[in-house]
């Protein structure tokens, strides 16, 4: 369950924060100051006050999600917002030059983004993202605060029925430590096949 | 005003009990920065001298502060201490876990910024007839520092938001009073609003002026 | 052939061309001569339609390349381009950096691409280097091989814009052998350069080039054997 609501927190952070990026660096004005407004709430307040967000906030106005949702939904947003600003800096890093050169060859502009400059700011933003999933990971324990039953939520949910707080907790978090060296060696691996240069 | 007002709305004063309690995560948060960058720094400098001894041993302790949630780090702590047979309140767990949790990351970063400068450079220092600890101090030290304090900042700013984690020992800091205040005015979306404020106020400032810094460093 | 006329370009206030006119004729290699910021790199990239110009026409074998009908992709085929900073494509081997663009954009078939590839890496001699990322080469090899990813493309043209200049000395030689290569095989080309002695052995004509505006144009024994101009001159003195 904690992976579960982590991975999907982070897909919807990736897709979130690549939009975010673009609006971004798009220079529209009417819609940047809702790209950088939530990127800038995303990093400068707490996730928890954001998953909080979420569950009562909204439930104020009558909407009452899921813990679930919440989770997901406050994760997302807070993914997203770190996520935007690691994308921006990637494609900030591939030199201008280089989309200069794929299209003195003659490619289109989406041949050149997709064959030369997405590959680039991949292998720059690999390691930030491997990061963010980590967080995400971590991040998701505060799903316990909201009544959410994942891994440390459960934890807690056993250990109030038993009063042994320590032991449940310390298995918890042996396996979170567990979760995130897994996601450290993985993509380790997965790096060594993607970028050989 | 009799029975029906248990709940009474949000009032003027409420905005100084929440600044009381603004004024306990900066505390906190200063602490643990402070105290855990100290560390941090010692730890860091442990580590890249020893290489992999360290990593065998104190590079292991400090990852898994890394690794694990803190917020279940937070009840962890808190927890052990009635078993050995001490009681330890909120505020004393809190600060103890956030100066670890803090010095574990800076040492990360402190590490980092220790091999920001080239070998040579430091040989060339070394063969002006500097001491180990000249070269550390007027060579290490003003390299590094520009290269760490970005991811340095990073660091100081998630602590200060991460620091609303204590709130769940039930140390009275900026998160745990507005969960108190909703209770009482049932006015979650307003209270929830002025808190995200405040902490976005004691963030945002600080996180444009690294940026700032960071982008003049980078030109000169 | 390849015809400039009376193209003006501005960037903002500054006007980098004010009205250069020449002409390119089939199997003729140009050099352009002139200090930086004249304005010579600034005409490649508008024979290239990498920059727009504001008024005047060029015309590359009969097709206007400013005009709106005009499909930049296939005209951009003809004319091969290398750049200072040699651009290579870092994730790609050399092989890779070469069939690309014959595969993606004249939709040759991957045999076809990497035996064409192949083919130009031999020409400008990196065939031991086909698997090799370029973060592994020498910058006058990544240049050579910019020189074979444009070659591959089989172009009627090349535009070098200063392809020496970021180069260590002593890398010079091998890129300005295969410039000289290409002229001998009878390449047309254009050849943005300091390089005042190359400009002289392979030129056909040079054109300096002085705050916007081509200042004079010849064969090299004219130019900078004995120029006109009183610009030239003080250029030349300057830079020998």
């Amino acid at each position: 369950m904690t992976m579960e609501v982590a991975v999907l927190a982070m897909l919807l952070g990736v897709l979130l924060g690549l939009a975010l990026a673009m609006v971004r660096m798009s220079g529209n004005r009417s819609v940047t100051w809702f790209a950088v407004g939530w990127i800038e709430l995303a990093r400068n307040t707490p996730a928890l006050l954001q998953l909080f967000f979420f569950g009562f906030g909204l439930g104020a106005f009558g909407l009452h999600l899921s813990p679930f949702m919440i989770v997901l939904c406050g994760l997302s947003f807070n993914n997203a917002g770190y996520l935007a600003e690691t994308f921006r800096g990637g494609f900030n890093a591939v030199p201008p030059t280089q989309l200069k050169a794929a299209r003195s060859l003659g490619m289109t502009l989406g041949q050149s983004y997709i064959r030369i400059v997405i590959p680039q700011v991949l292998r720059v933003v690999y390691h930030p993202m491997t990061n963010q999933m980590v967080w995400s990971v971590l991040m998701s324990s505060l799903a316990m605060l909201v009544g959410y039953r994942e891994l440390a939520g459960e934890t807690q949910f056993l250990a109030s029925k038993t009063y042994r707080i320590f032991e449940f907790f310390l298995v918890a978090a042996v396996i979170y430590y567990l979760m995130v060296k897994l996601i450290l060696v993985g993509s380790r691996l997965l790096s060594w096949r993607l970028f050989r240069y | 005003m009799g029975s029906s007002s248990v709940f009474t709305g949000f009032q003027f004063s409420d905005l100084g009990f929440l600044a009381e309690a603004a004024g306990r995560t900066l505390l906190i948060s200063a602490l643990a920065i402070s105290i855990g960058t100290f560390l941090g720094c010692i730890f860091g400098w442990i580590l890249s001298v020893t290489r992999v001894v360290g990593d065998a041993t104190l590079g292991v302790v400090l990852d898994v502060f890394r690794s694990v949630p803190l917020i279940i780090q937070l009840i962890l702590f808190y927890n052990f201490f009635p078993i050995i047979g001490f009681d330890l309140n909120p505020f004393a767990a809190g600060t103890v876990v956030l100066v670890f949790y803090t010095s574990a990351l800076v040492a990360a970063v402190v590490r980092g910024g220790i091999s920001a400068t080239p070998s040579a450079t430091r040989r060339a220092a070394r063969s002006l007839g500097m001491t180990y600890w000249q070269d550390l101090r007027y060579i290490v030290w003003p390299i590094g520092l520009r290269a760490v304090l970005p991811s340095w900042a990073g660091v100081a700013l998630g602590v200060l938001k991460d620091s609303a984690l204590v709130s769940v020992l039930g140390y009275v800091e900026l998160l745990r009073a507005s969960q108190i205040l909703i209770t009482r005015t049932q006015e979650p979306f307003l209270i929830l609003i002025i808190v995200g404020a405040f902490y976005f106020a004691l963030s945002f400032p600080i996180s444009r002026l690294t940026a700032r810094l960071e982008r003049t460093w980078q030109y000169d | 052939m390849i015809e400039v006329k009376g193209v003006r370009k501005s960037f903002g206030d500054l006007e980098v061309l004010k009205g250069i006119d020449l002409v390119v004729e089939k199997g003729e290699v140009i050099s352009v001569i002139g200090a930086s910021g004249s304005g010579k790199s600034t005409m490649l990239y508008c024979v290239n339609a990498l920059e727009s110009i504001d008024s005047g026409h060029i015309i590359v074998d009969g097709v206007d390349v400013h005009s709106r009908d005009t499909n930049v992709n296939r005209l951009r085929t003809n004319i091969g381009m290398v750049f200072q900073q040699w651009n290579s494509f870092p994730h790609l081997t050399t092989l890779e950096n070469v069939a690309l663009a014959p595969r993606i954009v004249l939709g040759k078939s991957k045999q076809e691409a990497l035996e064409i590839a192949r083919k130009q890496l031999e020409h400008v001699g990196l065939v031991d280097k086909l698997d090799v990322y370029p973060s592994r080469m020498s910058g006058g090899q990544q240049q050579r091989l910019a020189i074979a990813r444009a070659l591959a493309m089989e172009p009627n043209y090349m535009l070098f814009d200063e392809v020496t200049s970021a180069l260590d000395p002593e890398l010079v030689g091998e890129v300005l052998d295969t410039l000289r290569l290409l002229s001998d095989e009878g390449m047309s080309m254009i050849v943005v350069t300091h390089e005042i002695g190359f400009a002289r052995d392979v030129s056909d004509r040079v054109a300096y080039f002085h705050e916007g505006k081509i200042e004079e144009l010849g064969p090299p024994s004219q130019v900078l054997d004995n120029p006109e101009s009183q610009q030239t001159r003080k250029f030349l003195a300057n830079v020998r």
